[in-house]
């Protein structure tokens, strides 16, 4: 029985500990051993915290034992490497972060410990969140729990990984053009990206600050609307913050999805998409009109121009934000006897080579004379596609996509041709120029036996709607969940 | 298709712009990366965007004002925990001025 305590959702677990059948101990232990049993084939964590994670499990037990729970009082988690946490080494999967302890906790962090929470540790990621396959960490990549030889994702590849193969409950990530909800359906669990400036980006490590987002990773649609309940909201440390109040997104879950009027963009369904991928995605749209919704076809012209304005946007404000790595007041230092030697030497040494690459690209996209017809023409390009979902929205309440043309793909195969990886985000991306939600769940399996996502995107602060819809489609149980073959 | 978009030079420009001490073999997988992509991008010109306007961000501006207090106590050694050469309370660095 202990064996299979990894296996509880949120929902479940917290019901379990509030009647006492099982301990915070308890299940802390059985994730970490989940994880000690299994971490060296998977690689999904860069740093793990045993010692920290009883001892937190043991205060939240004293707390349950006084009746004194918070709504994730001894839930095990894992978190992204991305986000600063006090006294636990942040590496953003960067050598030049080496030896890098945050003083500070994320605004997010302050919250998920606030409301019980348990840090089991850090998960793998692309360094500094640039990537889809997680092949770019400076700590090998992560497998994908259902194939070993393929990729899990990326960038949140560890934290996708971690859920799937039940190592917590539970993680957090962070998705930029498709972060959380690509690896969240190359592993089959749920990933939500919510409404641009919904969550506190106080103490994440900044990529594209226009686009960068946080969101949790779960097993249900609702443990997902837990823990975005938790996270979500105004925060006086992040001026991009929204003042919006936060709704109580699991009351939205009432299973009922009658007359919900889903939209499916003819650009979606392209060439070069696996066929099992579409023949799953084809089939969850029946499922929906089963359930009452009305299914219409609708257009996002510019779709094809997404990764194009992404790749100026996202890595000319990353230019901008990686200039703080200059080796003066933490992390890797290269020796020099002058500064500009060292700030040069440092950041040789230090970044990856994608990340060099895309600090390249956009300092190249904002340089004297390349500006205007760069980055600028990617920023009205921006509100092309913005438009274009403002427009789709007038005729339905949520869009329903793949989430990826392909499953996951084997390790190796993409990396050497950057364009190619940057094409794997081609459904998730315009979801983030546009700043709108965008919520992954399991919809099948391949042939292979690999894990395939729809995408559901709702309108600016339409969390609600996306995450009913859902949890109303994985309630209908049309999609048997297969654990991974571990 | 072969033609480079961005030359050795400019790449070499760029890297200094941003703080990079390349090696040869890098500057000449940079130039054959970057002009693939470049492009790539290029299919952005297809779009007439005259009329457009640029959407630099996505948010809801301006909503949130707050007093600019100080909220933290002085913590100089937590802070400076992670220097890689710290000089008593300062952060320490090569000499700048001869």
């Amino acid at each position: 029985m202990t064996s299979e305590l990894f296996t509880l959702t949120i929902t479940e677990a917290r019901e379990r500990l509030v009647k006492r059948e099982l301990s915070a101990v308890e299940l802390t232990r059985a994730c970490l051993d989940r994880a000690a049993a299994i971490e060296s084939r998977l690689n999904a964590f860069i740093t793990l915290c045993p010692r920290e994670a009883i001892e937190q499990a043991e205060v939240a037990d004293r707390l349950i034992a006084r009746g004194n729970c918070s709504s994730l009082t001894g839930i095990p988690l894992a978190i992204k490497d991305i986000f600063a946490t006090r006294g636990v080494r942040t590496t953003c999967a960067s050598k030049i972060l080496e030896g890098f302890v945050p003083p500070y906790d994320a605004t997010v962090i302050e919250r998920l410990r606030a409301a019980g929470a348990i840090f089991l540790g850090k998960t793998n990621m692309d360094e500094f969140a640039m990537g889809s396959s997680t092949e770019n960490s400076s700590f090998g990549p992560t497998r994908n729990p259902y194939d070993l030889r393929r990729v899990a994702g990326g960038s949140s590849g560890g934290s996708a990984a971690a859920v799937a193969a039940d190592e917590c409950i539970a993680a957090l990530g962070t998705d930029t053009g498709g972060s959380i909800r690509e690896p969240a359906s190359f592993c089959g669990v749920v990933g939500l990206k919510p409404t641009y400036s919904r969550v506190s980006r106080y103490g994440v490590i900044a990529y594209a600050s226009s686009l960068d987002q946080v969101g949790p990773f779960a097993k249900t649609v609702r443990d997902a609307a837990i823990l975005l309940g938790e996270i979500a909201g105004v925060d006086p440390r992040d001026a991009t913050c929204s003042a919006r109040p936060v709704p109580d997104y699991e009351a939205a879950l009432t299973g009922k999805v009658e007359g919900i009027r889903i939209g499916v963009p003819r650009e979606f369904f392209v060439e070069g998409m696996q066929e099992d991928v579409g023949l799953a995605v084809r089939s969850a749209i029946k499922q929906f009109e089963s359930q009452g919704c009305q299914v219409r076809e609708i257009s996002l012209p510019h779709t094809q121009y997404a990764v194009a304005a992404y790749y100026l946007i996202a890595t000319a404000e990353a230019s901008a934000n990686l200039a703080r790595y200059d080796g003066i007041r933490y992390g890797l230092r290269a020796e020099a006897d002058n500064t500009l030697d060292l700030y040069n030497r440092t950041r040789d040494r230090g970044f990856g080579p994608e990340v060099k690459r895309r600090i390249m690209l956009g300092t190249f996209a904002l340089s004297a004379g390349y500006y205007d017809a760069y980055y600028r023409k990617a920023q009205k390009v921006r509100t092309l596609i913005r438009q274009d979902f403002f427009r789709a929205f007038n005729d339905c309440d949520i869009i329903l996509t793949p989430v990826a043309p392909t499953t996951a793909f084997e390790l190796g195969e993409k990396i050497a041709d950057p364009l190619q990886m940057y094409l794997s985000d081609i459904f998730t991306i315009s979801v983030n120029l546009a700043g709108l939600p965008g919520l992954s769940v399991p919809c099948g399996y391949d042939r292979k036996g690999m894990p395939i996502g729809l995408q559901l995107i709702g309108p600016p602060f339409g969390e609600e709607i996306i995450l009913r819809a859902g949890d109303a489609y994985e309630r209908s149980g049309c999609v048997q969940r297969q654990p991974p073959p571990l | 298709m072969d033609e480079k978009k961005i030359s050795l030079a400019q790449v070499r420009h760029v890297a200094m712009l941003a703080r990079l001490e390349l090696s040869p073999a890098e500057e000449e997988s940079l130039q054959s990366d970057l002009s693939a992509i470049l492009r790539y991008v290029d299919k952005l010109n297809q779009l007439n965007t005259d009329e457009v306007e640029a959407t630099a961000q996505v948010g809801e501006p301006g909503t949130l004002m707050r007093e600019d207090q100080v909220t933290n106590r002085p913590a100089a050694d937590e802070m400076l925990a992670n220097a890689p050469a710290r000089s008593g309370n300062y952060f320490k660095v090569p000499k700048i001025i001869e």
